[in-house]
């Protein structure tokens, strides 16, 4: 392998940090970070986030959408079940009412009914005691009359008898 | 996997630096002066073929010299055996300012991209632009022969030294002064480089591609605002908020948005040039894997996380709170030298990966012609052909992968580190 290495020293350029390369590499770079950092880099970058920021806007709003679409749907469907529970309960209620009614006017034709037979029990018993009464009156007169009859046949002017027989008479009338 | 990389990288080193002390010495002295007569006579007896001419004989296959060649920075970018020019923006302090295309360099199209010509002082060897630095040496247009390498020893210190001849006249080069301060075998020289080189070239054409790229989109976004993304949006948009959902915002908190420019940055410039560096038989640019330009990253991260560094961060580095007196005096060295630790990591990081991922694929190239012995068995450069396709693929799938990882490692280590200078203690405050 001697032939590999027969040169003298080695011209090894890239490790010599040469005053024309160290300026070029410093106007070459610095011009492109100011200047692309300027025209490009940063409208890009602005761009970028802009649009990242849009696109997270964005799904953040049909996220707030879809939520509120949620709670108008869950609002709606306790409302919905609100109003059944109101019919329901309506319902309810004109169903007690109704019944309430009937049993009402049952109960009051019940008690018209009662009253009516009283009063009819009543107008009958009166009815019955002045009958009685009339019947006695009449009994009463009668029996005076036939008595008198056959009294004044029998007793005449007989004053005894005839207190007596009006003693007798009140007493059938206290009756 | 990173590990194996670096190993190996460092392993080539070892190995080429223990080849330089078994060779035998060439050319042990520095020439300045023009020779002698005789000196030019024995110059062009000896070696009397120019560096373009070699090209086409038979020589020794030096896949290190290969791999690093490819991997460097080059002032010509070499597309297959083509050459194209680049402009050259030369500077030297005894001279001035040079202007002109690397084309006047008259380049071959062999894959050594040596230059023919020498311009103003300055001499094309290797791909890399090398001034004269020698007042005696023609300042105008001027053929030259050839180029050599020596070997000279300075301050006990063994540095290489590569030599043109032109006229029968042997001149030392000077490579261009680089900021290692000598630490790996670079300095100040004679010249600086300010070319636009291989690697600006492909930094230029591939921000200019993502500039036209983003810019496109952030039209599209503003034209139609709010819409799905369509076209180069979606393949580009899963990355960006990757970046900024995985990356940005676990890691900065709240303030992210401030940062994110930076760290899209950091992202797309180091994967695009990464993954420009892949593509087979374009250069093969390694942009991420020199040191000078991760440097420069790692530079902006260090400045602006402690720019951005608020009072905690910087409590927790100069007195930690809540720990006894001298535990702080050990830890507070300790967090200061981690606040340099942290970027240069970064910087070699991402270094040692690509320029690794560079050389890995180079050498399994290689083998082809390490087997085949530079021509004289074609059979084995045939047959290990198939093996090296292979593996070479195999670390290309790699490879892209890594471009993709190193890409996402530095953008979310500079995320950790902002969020850690920026963080507000909120623990912290309860227990004072």
């Amino acid at each position: 392998m001697e032939f590999l290495f027969i040169t003298s020293l080695i011209e090894f350029s890239p490790i010599k940090p040469e005053f024309g390369l160290l300026f070029w590499a410093s106007v070459v770079f610095i011009l492109f970070w100011s200047i692309i950092g300027k025209l490009a880099f940063r409208p890009i970058i602005n761009a970028l986030n802009d649009r990242s920021n849009n696109i997270q806007d964005s799904l953040n709003a049909a996220l707030k959408a879809r939520e509120e679409m949620q709670n108008l749907k869950n609002e709606n469907d306790k409302l919905m079940a609100e109003a059944r529970e109101e019919k329901m309960r309506i319902i309810k209620e004109a169903k007690d009412a109704g019944n309430a009614i009937i049993a009402e006017a049952k109960e009051k034709a019940k008690e018209e009914a009662q009253r009516i037979t009283i009063n009819a029990k009543n107008e009958i018993e009166n009815a019955k005691t002045a009958a009685l009464v009339d019947v006695k009156n009449q009994v009463g007169a009668m029996a005076v009359d036939i008595a008198e009859k056959i009294l004044r046949k029998d007793l005449g002017n007989d004053t005894s008898q005839q207190d007596y027989v009006k003693k007798l008479v009140d007493e059938l009338k206290m009756n | 996997m990173k590990i194996c990389r670096i190993i190996l990288l460092l392993f080539l080193f070892s190995l080429s630096l223990n080849a330089q002390h078994d060779q035998a010495p060439t050319e042990k002295e520095a020439v300045h002066s023009p020779m002698t007569g005789d000196e030019k006579a024995l110059v062009t007896s000896e070696q009397p073929v120019a560096a373009h001419e070699q090209g086409e004989e038979h020589h020794d296959f030096k896949p290190d010299e290969t791999a690093f060649h490819h991997i460097s920075d080059l002032n010509v970018y070499s597309i297959g055996p083509w050459n194209f020019p680049l402009p050259c923006i030369l500077y030297a302090p005894s001279k001035g300012w040079s202007l002109f295309s690397s084309g006047r360099f008259h380049i071959d199209n062999d894959h050594h991209g040596s230059g023919h010509t020498a311009v103003d002082g300055y001499v094309l060897n290797m791909g890399r632009v090398m001034r004269v630095n020698d007042d005696a040496f023609p300042q105008e247009e001027i053929a030259i022969d050839q180029f050599e390498i020596g070997e000279s020893e300075l301050d006990g210190k063994k540095t290489e030294v590569h030599y043109v001849i032109a006229n029968g006249v042997k001149y030392p080069l000077d490579k261009a002064s680089s900021a290692d301060g000598g630490l790996f075998g670079g300095g100040i020289t004679s010249f600086y480089d300010f070319s636009i080189t291989k690697n600006v070239f492909a930094m230029l054409l591939v921000v200019g591609l993502l500039s036209y790229v983003f810019i496109g989109m952030a039209r599209a976004y503003k034209r139609k605002p709010g819409t799905a993304p369509s076209g180069l949006q979606k393949l580009f948009e899963p990355i960006i908020l990757f970046i900024q959902d995985e990356v940005a915002k676990p890691f900065i908190g709240a303030k992210y948005l401030r940062f994110m420019p930076l760290l899209l940055a950091i992202f797309f410039f180091i994967l695009a040039l990464n993954l420009f560096g892949q593509i087979p038989f374009f250069g093969g640019a390694n942009v991420t894997g020199n040191l000078g330009v991760t440097m420069v990253l790692a530079l902006i991260v260090f400045i602006v996380v402690n720019i951005n560094g608020n009072k905690h961060y910087w409590e927790h580095i100069i007195w930690m709170p809540g720990i006894p007196a001298w535990v702080k005096t050990l830890i507070t060295p300790i967090e200061i030298l981690g606040v340099f630790i942290k970027p240069v990591t970064l910087m070699l990081r991402l270094f040692a990966n690509i320029t690794a991922g560079h050389i890995v694929i180079i050498i399994f190239i290689s083998l082809i012609f390490i087997f085949g012995k530079a021509g004289e068995n074609p059979g084995a450069a045939w047959g290990s052909s198939i093996a090296s396709i292979a593996l070479a693929l195999f670390i290309s799938a790699i490879e892209l992968l890594v471009a993709f990882i190193q890409a996402y490692v530095f953008t979310l280590l500079t995320a950790s580190y902002i969020g850690s200078a920026t963080e507000e203690h909120h623990h912290e405050d309860a227990k004072h």
